[in-house]
């Protein structure tokens, strides 16, 4: 773990005047900007107005006490990320526990041991960072109604079991695309490109996770659970090829060559869930269905079609989607056949 | 015996910087008759609440310079509040008044 003093914004709330004094000035310190609030009340207001890393709060105030702020803290979507220390008087740990239960990060006890409050602040610093790092990745991956149920939800690091529809992208010959022109070229073509796609996707509540390269990966049916799925992957596709053909229209004008792309989507069952570090953390999905849609979209490559699905994503579509059975084609690494579908 | 622990005392001017603790120590100096003037209105009117906060603030200030004794007397009186039992309070609001004046001489020896 990266051990980060850069410093933060502190919020110093206490209604003893020689409290507030020690501890602003022991933040200052640290290098820390300091501002301080003598009661909840007027803490609240500030946290409204102004950007917070880590709050300082004692429990027992006259206008609004450390409970009551804490709640209405935890109860406001822009302000739950903030971490909450509780400074408080060693013969009120019971209430520190409380306070604990109801979401504060830590505490500390007064008189303060600046040691102590050295190691706490910078660690409570350190989740912050972490925090407005995924709200930042959440909202340059997901639409904003996945990003804001995820951080109102908050996400566990554990797995577990959904069903879900899994796409894998990558742009036909890439490699000879980018050695026939200037890398800036290709750096903007590349830019260009992924901003349609991920547009197609995330018009579809769809959530993308890994980019490597031209290529990427979708989810759709996680974290955040739908029902339909198979035709929210499968319409997804269909614009992103729409989209290309925009994009296309446009190269040709600029005499640029037309790029093409292979998509590949299986369904069924994936563990889905957050992995990662003190500094970053993506939604990872793995299992049967990641699988097969990263060797289907392979296959497009050798059957010449963009858009190739599974049975199982194939079970979950209207009649109107015109699909052709392309048969059963045995994988590398797959004990079994998986029937293929291509969509048009 | 003193009535200011020295480790604790050292420990606060060290974390505040020496140019800062006699800020905080006339800070203290200023804020401790409020908050004794405090108690005893309370007191007479009878607040309970009011009455423990004050005395709470007074045990933590004290205990913050390593003032042992002092800090002893506002938590006997914080309990006093907490239990809503003022009548009992006596003479300890005397010998809280008595404690903070001796700590008080010591606090302004030891400011540099």
């Amino acid at each position: 773990m990266k051990t980060s003093h850069e410093p933060g914004q502190m919020l110093v709330v206490d209604d003893n005047r020689l409290n507030r004094l020690l501890l602003t000035r022991a933040l200052e310190q640290q290098g820390h900007y300091v501002s301080n609030a003598e009661n909840g009340r007027i803490a609240m207001e500030m946290l409204r107005s102004r950007r917070c890393d880590v709050l300082l709060l004692d429990i027992d105030m006259p206008a609004m006490n450390g409970f009551e702020v804490l709640e209405a803290l935890l109860t406001d979507n822009q302000l739950r990320d903030i971490p909450v220390i509780m400074t408080s008087a060693s013969d009120e740990l019971d209430r520190v526990v409380k306070c604990i239960e109801m979401g504060a990060e830590d505490y500390l006890v007064k008189p303060l041991n600046p040691i102590f409050l050295k190691a706490r602040v910078n660690a409570s610093l350190e989740k912050k960072r972490l925090r407005d790092e995924q709200r930042k990745l959440f909202h340059t991956f997901a639409t904003p109604e996945v990003a804001e149920q995820l951080l109102r939800e908050g996400f566990s690091l554990g797995g577990k079991y959904v069903t879900a529809s899994v796409m894998f992208a990558d742009i036909r010959s890439f490699t000879s695309i980018s050695e026939n022109q200037e890398p800036a070229a290709t750096i903007e073509m590349l830019n260009d490109y992924f901003a349609l796609m991920f547009d197609a996707i995330t018009e579809n509540h769809g959530t993308v996770n890994q980019m490597e390269g031209d290529g990427f990966m979708a989810i759709f049916g996680a974290p955040v659970q739908e029902m339909n799925h198979r035709v929210l992957a499968v319409n997804a596709a269909l614009k992103m090829i729409d989209q290309l053909n925009l994009f296309n229209a446009e190269r040709a004008r600029q005499k640029k060559k037309a790029i093409r792309i292979g998509i590949g989507i299986a369904s069924g069952s994936v563990i889905a869930g957050y992995t990662g570090t003190q500094h970053r953390a993506t939604y990872t999905c793995v299992g049967d269905a990641v699988n097969a849609a990263a060797r289907i979209e392979d296959y497009t490559k050798i059957v010449g079609r963009p858009l190739l699905i599974d049975q199982n994503t194939s079970e979950g579509l209207s009649k109107e989607v015109r699909m052709e059975a392309l048969g059963p084609v045995m994988f590398k690494g797959k004990q079994q056949p998986i029937q293929v579908f291509a969509v048009s | 015996m003193p009535l200011i622990d020295k480790a604790t005392f050292d420990e606060l001017k060290e974390m505040s910087g020496a140019d800062f603790i006699n800020e905080l120590i006339d800070t203290f100096l200023e804020d401790s008759p409020k908050l004794i003037e405090e108690i005893r209105t309370s007191l007479v009117i009878n607040n309970a609440d009011a009455f423990r906060r004050a005395a709470h603030s007074v045990k933590s200030n004290a205990a913050t310079f390593g003032a042992g004794q002092l800090a002893e007397l506002a938590k006997e009186l914080e309990r006093l509040g907490k239990e809503n039992r003022l009548l009992e309070t006596g003479d300890k609001l005397k010998a809280l008044e008595e404690a903070f004046a001796s700590v008080r001489d010591e606090l302004r020896d030891l400011k540099s």
